[in-house]
């Protein structure tokens, strides 16, 4: 490794990035950002922390490059296919009756699990009354998944997440394979916004019936996490979902409250109080 | 050597679940330092190996959620599909990057962050494994202060894991399970 970071060293590196760029990983978990700007500096063969600091303020490529890589985009269609299967039973029961669906995959990455939750909708015969909300900070997958096209790489693991989910069809016939990608079936694009928001900066926008966003929190630290909890709290009617990463809980927040657990074991919650 | 650990944490992949078990088989239902489990499994099974464990661990093994504390008196698995990693304020935080060694929970990533958060108050032990995860996170934690153990290669199941880390620096101590497990119930 060529350089370790020290504690001064990530706060100096996020205080420019805040302060030139207006994106604030300031209150990101350690740990993670840590581990993910060294692999830059070694990828990048970057020897000194000014240098660093340099790049960062004057190369927007750099930067550009910067942000992708400290945000982590890896994610599945029907990941977690437990979790899909207790949302199709217990929750979508409960939310069908709605006229205007409002659902908000916060972090949506590169779009996996919108185009998974808009599939679930169309079997359950509510897509077309239902807006999807999809956002995220980073530009460069927020573009990917605005086309519909997904990383062909994981294809077989995207099949097999739907097959074990019991899905109605065939994963496949919500695809076509066009050079070397998955294109999502345009029916299924229809009704999903894209928009670009950052749950660290941004308001909360509009309130929904049900928010996603899994495997998020798990890169802030306890008291963004309790912030943007906060914000899906704002964010949600009375009754409303939302739904976590398996590993991530609202245990420790202020918020946790005004939530009930619907599903211990795969994070939904239901807003109960106002 | 200062044997008054904050934290013990533990590598392994293919042939360590027996010599896993005969550690927690060994160790009292009051045994106090902190032990965390990095283990390969299957990304897409998420039920079975923690229970596996609880059968004959007198100490509860627990796969943490995201921020929670790391607690004297707990047995900790990573979690599938999830890297675990070890924060500065002693809690865990969990990862969805990319594989690593085509691992994810990655060995290395919890060694890696785990020496930068415990230092030379953990004791860090690589079992038997067939591939080289765990080898470069378990030398910084060398290079960290950590005290190192690795599995005697001669008598590990599948000698890749503990010989890649032999490779890249001198353990502190090369033993048997039996040897580990008569280690780690000699600490307080």
């Amino acid at each position: 490794m060529l350089l370790e970071l020290d504690l001064r060293a990530i706060k100096a590196i996020m205080a420019l990035v805040k302060a030139k760029h207006r994106y604030d990983f300031e209150n990101y978990a350690m740990s993670s950002i840590k581990r993910r700007i060294e692999r830059i500096i070694d990828l990048k063969k970057i020897e000194t922390l000014d240098k660093l600091l340099h790049s960062l303020e004057f190369d927007l490529e750099f930067f550009d490059y910067f942000v992708r890589e400290i945000t982590v985009n890896t994610t599945e269609m029907f990941r977690d296919p437990a979790m899909w299967v207790v949302l199709n039973n217990e929750v979508i029961p409960n939310i069908k009756i709605i006229n205007n669906l409002r659902i908000w995959h916060a972090g949506c990455s590169t779009g996996e699990e919108v185009f998974s939750m808009a599939i679930l909708l169309q079997e359950a015969g509510l897509l077309e009354k239902s807006i999807l909300y999809a956002t995220d900070l980073n530009t460069n997958v927020l573009a990917s998944a605005k086309k519909g096209e997904l990383t062909i790489r994981n294809q077989e693991l995207n099949t097999a997440n739907y097959e074990r989910f019991k899905g109605k069809g065939k994963l496949a016939d919500y695809y076509t394979v066009q050079d070397g990608k998955m294109i999502m079936n345009k029916d299924l694009m229809t009704n999903i916004t894209f928009k670009k928001h950052d749950l660290v900066l941004d308001k909360s926008f509009l309130k929904f019936d049900l928010i996603f966003c899994r495997n998020v929190l798990i890169y802030f630290n306890m008291q963004l996490q309790d912030d943007v909890i906060g914000k899906f709290n704002d964010s949600l009617f009375k009754g409303g979902w939302l739904i976590l990463g398996t590993k991530e809980t609202m245990a420790f927040t202020k918020s946790a409250k005004k939530f009930n657990a619907v599903s211990t074991s795969e994070r939904i919650y239901q807003k109960t109080a106002i | 050597m200062d044997t008054n650990f904050n934290v013990i944490v533990i590598g392994g992949s293919a042939g360590s679940f027996q010599v896993v078990i005969s550690i927690l088989e060994s160790l009292p239902a009051n045994f106090q330092v902190p032990i965390v489990l990095c283990l390969h499994r299957p990304r897409h099974v998420r039920e079975g190996f923690k229970e596996a464990l609880n059968t004959k661990s007198k100490i509860m093994v627990v796969e943490p959620d995201d921020k929670e504390s790391i607690k004297r008196g707990n047995v900790y698995l990573a979690p599938a599909n999830f890297h675990l990693l070890l924060e500065l304020n002693h809690t865990f935080a969990l990862s969805t990057e990319e594989a690593v060694n085509f691992s994810r929970p990655a060995i290395d990533l919890t060694f890696e962050t785990a020496a930068y958060a415990y230092g030379k108050k953990m004791l860090i032990i690589m079992l038997s494994g067939a591939n080289s995860d765990g080898a470069k996170g378990m030398l910084k934690a060398y290079q960290k202060g950590a005290y190192t153990i690795v599995q005697d290669p001669t008598e590990a199941q599948i000698n890749v894991m503990p010989e890649s880390a032999i490779k890249l620096f001198k353990p502190h101590a090369v033993l048997s399970s039996k040897k580990i497990s008569e280690f780690i119930n000699a600490l307080k």
